[in-house]
């Protein structure tokens, strides 16, 4: 079994109460935080660990938080962006809903490091059940007195705060994220200036996904160096992998980083291979915005090396053979999965999902929609593959925020590695393997 | 158009924001105005707007915004069935097909005895669990759907009344 760091008690039954949390160690991070060090010690110790944005982006922990204005005197703000809405993850639903005071205890030894009186976590709206449990673990950390003021008889206080979004996959984007904290339409700002110089209320301000903060107590705990021995290379520790589709297992799983990806997919203790005996067609390796590998490529790296699940091994190749760890939302599709299909539902979800802001993004990201149903629809022309490709060229880099890339990439490299099946669609639009997959379906049920 | 107790519900919520940023408190705010109501209509987010002391238009255009939030009457009940790729790969489409036959309605919808409304709805981070649904007002998620347990449910919901 591999090491666990943060999915190490979830099965202890009540471990979703502060009192067994407490009993399995819980909290005993936020003692030595505000104890035995100093904020610039944790922040120093989260940089030795390695620690990545668990987010999607991959960027520094650290880094990030040693950008915080420190000669500001205004006040400074942690938000825990908890508006996971990727299609393909569910990794942070999964922790906060399994083992909240997890991310209580992250956040307040993540306010200790970087001087947060006031923190929030914004929850995406649909989550209301997630948003009760954290509300229950926050009030009960508020009653044990590690939340309110002088926390453990110090005189260090911190108020934390649930935000309920109101259903928007921008809002997963930190400055949109914070807009819609202010109260406002989740629209993504210019960056620079970064939340770290200009964040909530144009305070400093970091925002970090669940799984990065939920990481902190364990690196307080153990020491930046224990956490950084996990893993390979710059991809250090641990990473919660949400797998989905034609696997026989799905589900959350916490991996060592540098496993194999054919070990992740056909182990027991992970995926456990491709459900119904089928053959593994693509995989989808960390939310529906990184590029699409077909199976060869997502097993072995271009060079013939065994693909391993790191940030690094997973982009080896760039975008012409490679694709991107991201948020670690892992869709598996086998051999009877149409991509045609599948890439015109997750462009119909950007253009929904667009806020709108910029116009290559609102307005492309409906145009790949349209041609993208029309050749599934059998009414595409062979000119219209050619068409998504340069719509999507128009739209990656020339956006405020992600949203764009998001939306270009599974384009393009749909395209890029199974263009015979978009020809085929155009060429026979009655014979495409969506009939073959819906039919087997609807004899399922 | 708020009770006393959501008034004052609404007084703790402005509190969490620093002095003059109570426009923070405005998702909270609709959140509770539709869990009272159902949906939101113009004259509630006028109301929203006098007491969070902001112009109603920025309530419209934030309440516009997100999906979460209804401007038009919607049923006691609202299904809103994942749609996106993943639950779709285990059959989210055929799910959506099944529940228009058996409630005799098309999505976006709603019954004509004002019990059901049927939504689609973009990823709602289940993806391992799909097919999925949220049931509104409560926002309750449904996983691991079948015909059957669609059944269930409505049956469940239906003896609400």
């Amino acid at each position: 079994m591999a090491r666990k760091i943060l999915l190490e008690h979830i099965d202890v039954p009540g471990i979703q109460t502060f009192e067994v949390y407490r009993k399995m160690g819980g909290y005993e991070a936020v003692a030595k935080a505000l104890k035995q060090m100093s904020p610039d010690e944790i922040v120093e110790e989260v940089k030795k660990s390695g620690l990545r944005g668990r987010g999607g982006a991959g960027f520094p922990t650290g880094m990030k938080w040693s950008f915080l204005d420190k000669k500001s005197d205004k006040p400074r703000y942690l938000v825990c962006n908890a508006d996971e809405s990727e299609p393909g993850t569910f990794k942070d639903r999964y922790l906060m809903e399994k083992i909240p005071h997890i991310l209580i205890e992250g956040m307040i030894c993540s306010s200790i490091a970087l001087g947060a009186r006031t923190s929030y976590i914004y929850v995406r709206g649909e989550m209301m059940y997630v948003i009760k449990i954290l509300e229950k673990a926050i009030q009960e950390a508020y009653q044990a007195g590690f939340l309110g003021k002088n926390i453990l008889g110090t005189d260090y206080s911190l108020d934390l705060y649930v935000q309920p979004g109101g259903g928007a996959y921008i809002c997963g984007e930190e400055t949109a994220l914070l807009e819609s904290l202010e109260g406002k339409r989740g629209n993504p700002r210019n960056k620079p200036p970064f939340p770290a110089l200009w964040g909530l209320y144009g305070c400093p301000t970091v925002v970090n996904n669940v799984e990065t903060i939920a990481d902190v107590p364990w690196i307080i705990n153990h020491g930046g160096e224990a956490y950084a021995s996990i893993g390979i290379g710059k991809s250090t520790g641990t990473k919660l992998i949400s797998a989905c589709g034609n696997i026989n297992n799905p589900g959350v799983y916490e991996i060592e980083l540098g496993i194999t990806v054919e070990e992740f997919i056909n182990s027991d203790e992970y995926c456990g291979g491709i459900a119904n005996g089928r053959k593994l067609k693509a995989v989808v390796a960390g939310g529906s915005s990184v590029p699409i590998l077909p199976a060869d490529l997502i097993l072995t790296t271009a060079s013939g090396e065994q693909r391993r699940m790191t940030y690094e091994s997973l982009s080896d190749g760039g975008f012409v053979s490679g694709t991107m760890l991201g948020s670690g939302g892992f869709i598996v599709y086998d051999d009877r999965q149409c991509i045609v299909r599948n890439l015109w539902n997750f462009t119909r979800f950007y253009h929904h999902e667009s806020c709108g802001q910029c116009s290559p993004c609102r307005e492309g990201t409906g145009w790949m929609e349209k041609v993208l149903h029309r050749i599934e629809n059998g009414h595409g022309k062979m000119s219209d593959i050619d068409l998504l490709v340069d719509v999507a060229k128009k739209i990656e880099g020339k956006t405020i925020c992600p949203l764009g890339e998001a939306a270009a990439w599974p384009v393009a490299s749909a395209i890029r590695h199974f263009r015979a099946e978009f020809e085929e669609h155009v060429r026979h639009p009655d014979s495409c393997v969506k009939k073959h997959l819906h039919r087997e379906m609807a004899h399922a049920h | 158009m708020f009770s006393e107790s959501r008034l004052s519900q609404i007084d703790e919520i402005i509190k969490r924001y620093p002095e003059g940023r109570h426009k923070s408190a405005l998702l909270p705010v609709l959140h509770l105005a539709q869990e009272d109501h159902g949906w939101l209509p113009v004259a509630l987010m006028d109301e929203v707007a006098r007491i969070l002391k902001i112009q109603p238009i920025e309530v419209y255009e934030v309440a516009s915004f997100y999906t979460m939030f209804h401007l038009k009457p919607v049923g006691k009940y609202v299904l809103e069935v994942c749609r996106t790729g993943p639950c779709c790969t285990v059959g989210a489409e055929e799910l959506i097909q099944y529940i228009e036959d058996k409630l005799q309605i098309q999505v976006g919808e709603t019954t004509k005895d004002g019990l059901f409304t049927l939504k689609t709805v973009e990823c709602l981070a289940a993806c391992g669990t799909g097919p999925v649904l949220q049931v509104g007002p409560e926002y309750i998620y449904r996983e691991n759907l079948t015909p059957q347990k669609i059944d269930e449910l409505i049956d469940e919901l239906r003896s609400k009344g």
